[in-house]
């Protein structure tokens, strides 16, 4: 008996030094010293010239971004490109931001469409390189208003190819809201009269979506920018979230999660997307969506190329192939956002899409609050307080949930 | 023969005189297997728990500290998750060995062997379709204007909709054959002669029940409930899928990896089911329900 101790310690002994050799050291180039945008990117060099393609290309994008034909037999923009270049393609699609950031760390993709939440985390970080423009002829259509932005460049340099935005919309069941919604209220108001029918989204940066609605409705908080909370303001959107759980049914990541609900009425009220809402009216759910006068966040998406990618060429046919006018259009009116290239409209099926969207309206993308990471300096310029950064609102989620 | 001695024959022999070698040499694979693969895997986890991220960057960062441990024993949010889990699984546990019960005794005692035959296989098919499309059935079932407020609204009631209560139903649905298969076989080995002696004793049917089957099924019951506590325990995907807005501890170690990408700080949060088990196997270690797995 002592004898099997003994040996069953001495296992113990052995894996826990080889647990700890395996996991230690994957820790070498933090790169997160502060600098213009409150941090340092590690030193990376853009492609310089295209190469053979290489036949394979792994893409990891939000659902919608990149249909080979899985979701509809009838929507598939990835076969011609298969077809053109050689480049045979895998996509993955993911739920929210986090997952595209820790999905990136597994190296095993070669582009991602990340939105600006994502995108400065997968800079700092290492995972992706900047973008050489010069190779992407595409590139030269895309508004100016998208090019160089504080989430798709770090110093001017790029970081990616834009592909689009567009608002987080509130959408109803026309036939169980009344009158139709024009603000954010019936999902934060304690008394909504929808309680317990309320869905909202399942990320910790939906925070700042309580953040916009208290910068019209709480105006003594001081809130500028949703994304650059101090302690006070940041506390008074948690509070606004715990006190909005009650009145929710669930929360959503899974956009066919909610698309579900909202067919089945589970839900009648939330925070969607305009696939979702195109999606599920496609099913026979009568819904309705707007973007309510307080305003409403939004996603502008980029084109990343992953550091240790091995299908480089591949990845910059990809980026420019996805932001030709054709397929810029394709996707666009297919998930519901403006497209990126300025030539995209004509090639619309319904042409009002375009105005529908804003597609040309710089004045209008500016209204818009783009997802963006947290970080302790704050967005906005303060620098007499300390912002919340994404750690703190990844706990408060947690918290929110309870 | 003596002549002729080739290796494979010399090397035999050599292990006939040594018979702690050959039993080390034996056993090597196998302890080699659970010290690196399970144990190693355990220590691991351990380890990271003291570690931190760079929340940022993502990038683990290896400097020691308390702090993970700190945060979830202070963090009230995190005893409220763990205390939900585990009453989840009591709950589901207990209301999985009131319907297996009767179920296991019917099929042990009652049914013909051919029968019996037959309502294992009843019992086990579930098993046979995924774990998704089972709890997605029951997604549907439970909603709004799914089949269960169907059958509840002639009587002016309404389904549990979607949060804790769908939640036990839907684990306790899940988790119902690893009740059952137990406890149908420890019934199975329970001789009939005990039951008739109660009985020429002058025991009533309860009485019986009472006093001789359910002290020698007793063990098989917890045997049974190690699957369904455990499994429900480190459940996160049923209660996504029917949970509403509450999450388990499971949904905490997911988001942690998932969307915060705080390795360490999952770690954390996964050692509470381990160690919540451990002192579970401990307790029922002495009701000798272990033998019965």
């Amino acid at each position: 008996m002592k004898n099997r101790k003994t040996l069953l310690a001495g296992l113990c002994g052995v894996s826990l030094l080889l647990a700890a050799c395996g996991t230690s050291g994957s820790d070498s180039n933090a790169g997160s010293a502060p600098g213009a945008q409150g941090f340092t990117p590690p030193k990376l060099a853009a492609l310089t010239q295209l190469g053979q393609p290489e036949g394979q290309l792994n893409v990891l994008a939000w659902p919608g971004y990149a249909e080979n034909g899985s979701t509809d037999s009838t929507i598939n923009w990835v076969k011609p490109f298969e077809d053109q270049t050689g480049c045979k393609v895998n996509v993955k699609a993911f739920g929210t931001s986090d997952e595209a950031v820790t999905l990136m760390k597994t190296g095993q993709y070669d582009v991602v469409s990340a939105s600006g939440d994502a995108s400065l985390r997968l800079v700092a970080s290492g995972d992706v390189e900047p973008v050489n423009t010069a190779l992407v002829p595409n590139y030269n259509d895309v508004y100016p208003f998208l090019k160089n932005k504080s989430w798709n460049s770090v110093n001017n340099v790029a970081y990616g190819i834009p592909h689009g935005w567009g608002a987080n919309v509130l959408t109803w069941r026309t036939d169980k809201v009344s009158p139709e919604p024009t603000s954010w209220s019936p999902m934060f108001d304690v008394n909504s009269p929808y309680k317990g029918k309320i869905i909202a989204y399942d990320s910790p940066i939906y925070i700042a979506d309580a953040a916009l609605y208290l910068m019209a409705h709480q105006p003594d908080l001081g809130i500028k920018n949703p994304y650059a909370l101090d302690d006070k303001q940041f506390n008074a959107a948690v509070d606004l979230l715990k006190k909005q759980r009650p009145n929710v049914s669930e929360y959503w990541a899974d956009y066919l999660k909610e698309t579900q609900s909202l067919k089945n009425a589970d839900a009648v009220i939330g925070t969607a997307w305009q696939v979702t809402v195109n999606l599920a009216k496609s099913e026979g759910a009568p819904l309705g969506a707007t973007v309510p006068s307080e305003g409403a966040t939004g996603w502008s998406d980029t084109w990343m190329v992953a550091t240790k990618s091995q299908h480089k060429t591949c990845a910059y046919k990809w980026m420019d192939y996805i932001i030709s006018p054709k397929v810029n259009a394709q996707v666009a009116e297919y998930f519901g956002e403006a497209p990126a290239n300025s030539k995209a409209c004509a090639e619309m099926t319904d042409k009002s899409l375009c105005d529908t969207y804003h597609a040309n309206d710089a004045a209008y993308a500016a209204k818009i609050q783009y997802w963006t990471t947290p970080i302790p300096q704050c967005l906005d310029g303060r620098t007499d307080v300390k912002c919340k950064d994404y750690g703190d609102w990844t706990r408060a989620w947690t918290e929110i949930k309870g | 023969m003596t002549a002729v001695s080739p290796p494979s024959r010399r090397a035999s022999a050599f292990f006939f005189r040594k018979p702690k070698l050959r039993l080390g040499i034996l056993l090597s694979a196998p302890l080699l297997w659970l010290g690196l693969a399970y144990l190693g895997a355990l220590a691991a986890l351990f380890i990271t728990a003291f570690w931190s991220t760079d929340v940022f960057t993502g990038k683990v960062v290896t400097d020691w500290s308390f702090d993970n441990f700190v945060t979830l024993f202070t963090d009230s949010v995190y005893r409220t998750i763990t205390l939900r889990t585990v009453g989840i699984a009591l709950l589901v546990t207990v209301i999985d060995a009131v319907i297996a019960f009767p179920m296991a005794f019917a099929m042990a005692k009652l049914a013909s062997p051919r029968a019996q035959r037959i309502l294992v296989i009843a019992v086990m098919t579930p098993l046979w379709a995924s774990y998704l499309v089972k709890a997605y059935a029951w997604r549907t079932l439970l909603s709004g204007n799914g089949a269960i407020s169907w059958l509840l609204s002639p009587f002016g009631l309404s389904g549990p909709g979607y949060g804790v209560a769908a939640t036990v139903i839907t684990l306790s649905y899940l988790w119902l054959p690893y009740m059952i298969l137990p406890i149908y076989a420890g019934l199975e080995r329970l001789p009939d002669s005990l039951v008739d002696a109660s009985g020429d004793l002058g025991a009533k049917s309860f009485r019986t029940f009472r006093s001789v089957i359910l002290p020698l099924a007793f063990p098989a019951i917890v045997a049974g409930s190690i699957f369904t506590f455990s499994l429900s325990l480190g459940d996160y995907i049923a209660v996504k899928i029917v949970g509403g807005t509450s999450q388990m501890l499971g949904n905490v170690v997911y988001d942690n990896i998932g969307a915060a990408n705080n390795l360490p700080f999952a770690a954390t949060v996964a050692i509470v089911p381990v160690v919540i088990m451990l002192v579970y196997l401990a307790v029922v270690r002495r009701t000798g329900a272990l033998n019965n797995l």
